[in-house]
């Protein structure tokens, strides 16, 4: 049984449908890679897998351990398991980024009916993640997201998803912002947490971030459907091509 | 997954009030309702010298000469109250020598309210002058603190053992002339905290008082005087629950604070009075004159208050700088739930040369309720080179509530400098889903978001309140989001 199974997912938003039907199967230890041009229900999709409101689902299913988890609660999804990388990490005035972790990991811990984190260990655990990450200590002192920069942003997602372990991991467009050697310690932090008990579904416009991160499987998708599917080859032809082809076909 | 969410928060409400239990001791009330003779039996039970008793009934004569006509410019609504419906006195039978007579029951109800009566006090370092209804029933660690020349003790004890502070300090802050409520506190207060800090002493110890509602259908009309005096310093916490009833209930408390020269109070509050159920039924109504005075040069009145609780809320922690160079602060953080509504803000009032103040006030407001931040920052011809900074900041939760912001800012010096911000926000949509796609509750993510608004203001709790006061947050707004 796939980890994580969509199955012919049509959704719209305020009436338009945004996704025609899409199905795809990640199974446990794999990476999955989806890439399209601009407007083609790349967030969409994510978006819907964690549950945010505002989307209409009027067929299909989505499937973690063969479960559906369409009717939970985007918290109740996430201590299921399921972690998004935000494309757009939200500021969260006054929180410290340190208070926040702490409250997520403890969300998790209550859920595995564990007792909250001891907070030296707490302190332990964080430090060597940001170590990974080449994040400065201090970082987590500040409030989350309030005046970090583009790349501060998204590696304190990756510091997120690396705390939390997730099984299913989407990280929507987390190379976007990022200058070459920040891509280099993002790909890394995700690197690490590859894993055979793991999938990860990676959402990106350019081939640049598979080079770093490499994926098992590549899914084209343009205008709400998956058009093509293939190995980590067919990032480089897309890379090399364009997506005129499928446009077209679309 | 609204209606779900209405469902359990209705439930939850009911619940929730952890502190809505009854103590059953058998209580001495003076009769129902309020007149020149019940003023006589609350002074006799107190065996009060004939000066308190003179004051008590100048200030009754000037509430009745008020024509039961109380203050209306607040944005409050609540039915008309009737005075005579109300107990003005009810103590616990017992007269106690130590707290191994104190009754179990009563022990079992501090109990539930976390305070740390007995060995706790010591341990934690707090003495605890615990105000059950009207009389105060033990005082802790009382003798280390005599030892160091402070007076800490209930203030109808204090009226008997040093009437000569009491006589110089009492109503020189907030006379009996103030303001209706005012008046009718002093006609029948029946006890409180009365606190002196001798000149230079540092208090070691933050001084602690728990007021508790208990008896049904009484008033409380607690009454404080704190005096630091010069170069001396204290830090005071006042902690408020009480029972949940049907009925709503007055509290009408006045608080006078005194610093001589360089001398500093910070006083600290977390109220959590019975709001009231979630449609409005029952709470109290907690009208409350604090203020203090900086009579001395280089003095500092500092006041935070967390207002979590009461169905009605009429609050204005002030100070008055007389010193020159004296400083006065006000932070707050107001929540308002449900039916819930709040007046409250500050007033500042600038004499002496030199004098600061700050005000930072956060309002937070939900359900159905209606949150009024009301300032005055006044600047008088002699403050030469008095400064304010004000900054009101209020969140909405929710599209039936309302938050309002009052300041008034009066200036007759040329050379003072007055500053004010305000701002108004509400929790996105966008901050609740990243919260919960971290595995936090709806609940969890208000309670954390609110709680990064209030920051500013938390951190200025002494720590083991400001735990406290962060669960309260949380607690307090508990089903207002769906």
């Amino acid at each position: 049984m796939a980890l994580l199974e969509i199955k012919n997912l049509h959704v719209s938003v305020g009436g338009k449908k945004i996704l025609n039907g899409i199905s795809l199967a990640l199974n446990a230890g794999e990476v999955h890679a989806i890439m399209g041009p601009n407007g083609t229900g790349k967030s969409t999709l994510s978006n819907v897998i964690a549950g945010r409101d505002g989307y209409d689902v009027t067929e299909g299913q989505v499937l973690l351990d063969g479960q559906d988890i369409l009717a939970m609660e985007a918290d109740e999804r996430a201590r299921a398991g399921v972690f998004l990388a935000f494309q757009y990490p939200v500021e969260i005035p006054g929180v410290t980024t340190s208070a926040f972790l702490k409250t997520a990991i403890n969300a998790k811990r209550r859920a595995e009916g564990k007792p909250e984190i001891d907070a030296m260990e707490f302190l332990k655990l964080v430090k060597a993640k940001q170590k990974l990450l080449s994040m400065p200590d201090d970082m987590i002192k500040r409030a989350l997201n309030v005046g970090f920069s583009g790349g501060e942003k998204k590696r304190a997602e990756v510091l997120q998803m690396t705390l939390l372990e997730p099984r299913v991991a989407i990280l929507d467009e987390t190379d976007s912002g990022l200058d070459i050697d920040a891509l280099k310690i993002v790909s890394e932090g995700v690197n690490t947490l590859r894993g055979p008990d793991r999938t990860f579904l990676i959402i990106t416009h350019y081939q640049r971030l598979l080079n770093y991160i490499v994926p098992d499987h590549v899914h084209v998708l343009v205008g709400g459907r998956v058009v093509a599917s293939g190995g980590k080859e067919l990032a480089e032809q897309l890379e090399a091509e364009g997506y005129a082809r499928y446009l077209s076909a679309a | 997954m609204a209606a779900k969410q209405e469902t359990a928060a209705a439930v939850r409400s009911v619940e929730q009030y952890k502190y809505g239990f009854v103590t059953d001791i058998e209580s001495e009330k003076a009769p129902k309702g309020l007149s020149e003779d019940i003023i006589r039996f609350i002074s006799a039970k107190k065996n009060e010298p004939e000066w308190m008793l003179e004051w008590r009934l100048k200030a009754y004569r000037y509430w009745l000469a008020l024509g039961d006509e109380e203050p209306k410019w607040a944005k409050l609504n609540y039915p008309k109250i009737d005075y005579q419906d109300s107990y003005y006195y009810a103590a616990p039978k017992q007269k106690l020598a130590s707290m191994d007579e104190v009754d179990p029951k009563l022990l079992e109800t501090y109990k539930k309210l976390g305070i740390p009566l007995a060995e706790q006090a010591v341990l934690a370092g707090v003495a605890v002058d615990a105000v059950f209804d009207s009389v105060s029933v033990a005082t802790t660690y009382k003798k280390k603190l005599e030892e160091m020349g402070v007076i800490f003790k209930p203030i109808s004890e204090a009226v008997h053992s040093h009437p000569e502070l009491v006589k110089k300090y009492l109503g020189s802050v907030v006379p009996y002339t103030d303001n209706f409520f005012a008046a009718l506190n002093s006609a029948v207060f029946t006890d409180g905290s009365f606190v002196y800090i001798p000149k230079g002493l540092r208090c070691p110890m933050e001084l602690s008082t728990y007021f508790r509602i208990n008896e049904k259908n009484t008033g409380q009309f607690e009454r404080t005087l704190i005096i630091a005096d010069e170069g001396a310093y204290v830090s005071y916490l006042e902690g408020c629950t009480a029972p949940q009833r049907d009925e709503n209930q007055l509290h009408a408390a006045v608080v006078e604070l005194i610093t001589l020269d360089d001398a500093e109070i910070k006083y600290s509050t977390v109220q959590n009075w019975y709001p009231g159920d979630a449609e409005g039924k029952g709470g109290i109504y907690n009208f409350v004159t604090k203020r203090g005075a900086c009579r001395g040069k280089n003095s500092k009145i500092m006041w935070t208050q967390v207002e979590t609780g009461s169905a009605i809320t009429w609050k204005y922690p002030s100070c008055i700088l007389q010193g020159d160079n004296s400083v006065g602060e006000f932070y707050s953080v107001a929540i308002t739930n449900n039916h819930q509504q709040a007046d409250t803000g500050t007033k500042m009032i600038h004499l002496g040369a030199n004098t600061r103040s700050k005000i930072i006030s956060k309002g937070i407001s939900a359900g159905k309720a209606d949150n009024t931040y009301r300032g005055l920052v006044r600047i008088g011809p002699r403050a030469d080179g008095a400064r304010n900074y004000t900054q009101c900041d209020s969140l909405l939760i929710g599209d039936k509530c309302g938050a309002h912001t009052v300041p008034y800012i009066e200036s007759r010096n040329p050379t003072a400098q007055t500053e004010h911000e305000a701002t108004t926000s509400k929790i996105s949509e966008d901050q609740l889903f990243y919260c919960q796609q971290r595995g936090m509750t709806e609940e969890e993510a208000v309670s954390l978001i609110v709680n990064g608004f209030c920051r500013e203001v938390l951190q200025t709790l002494p720590m083991e309140f400001a735990v406290e006061a962060q669960k309260l947050v949380g607690i307090s707004l508990e089903g207002s989001v769906g």
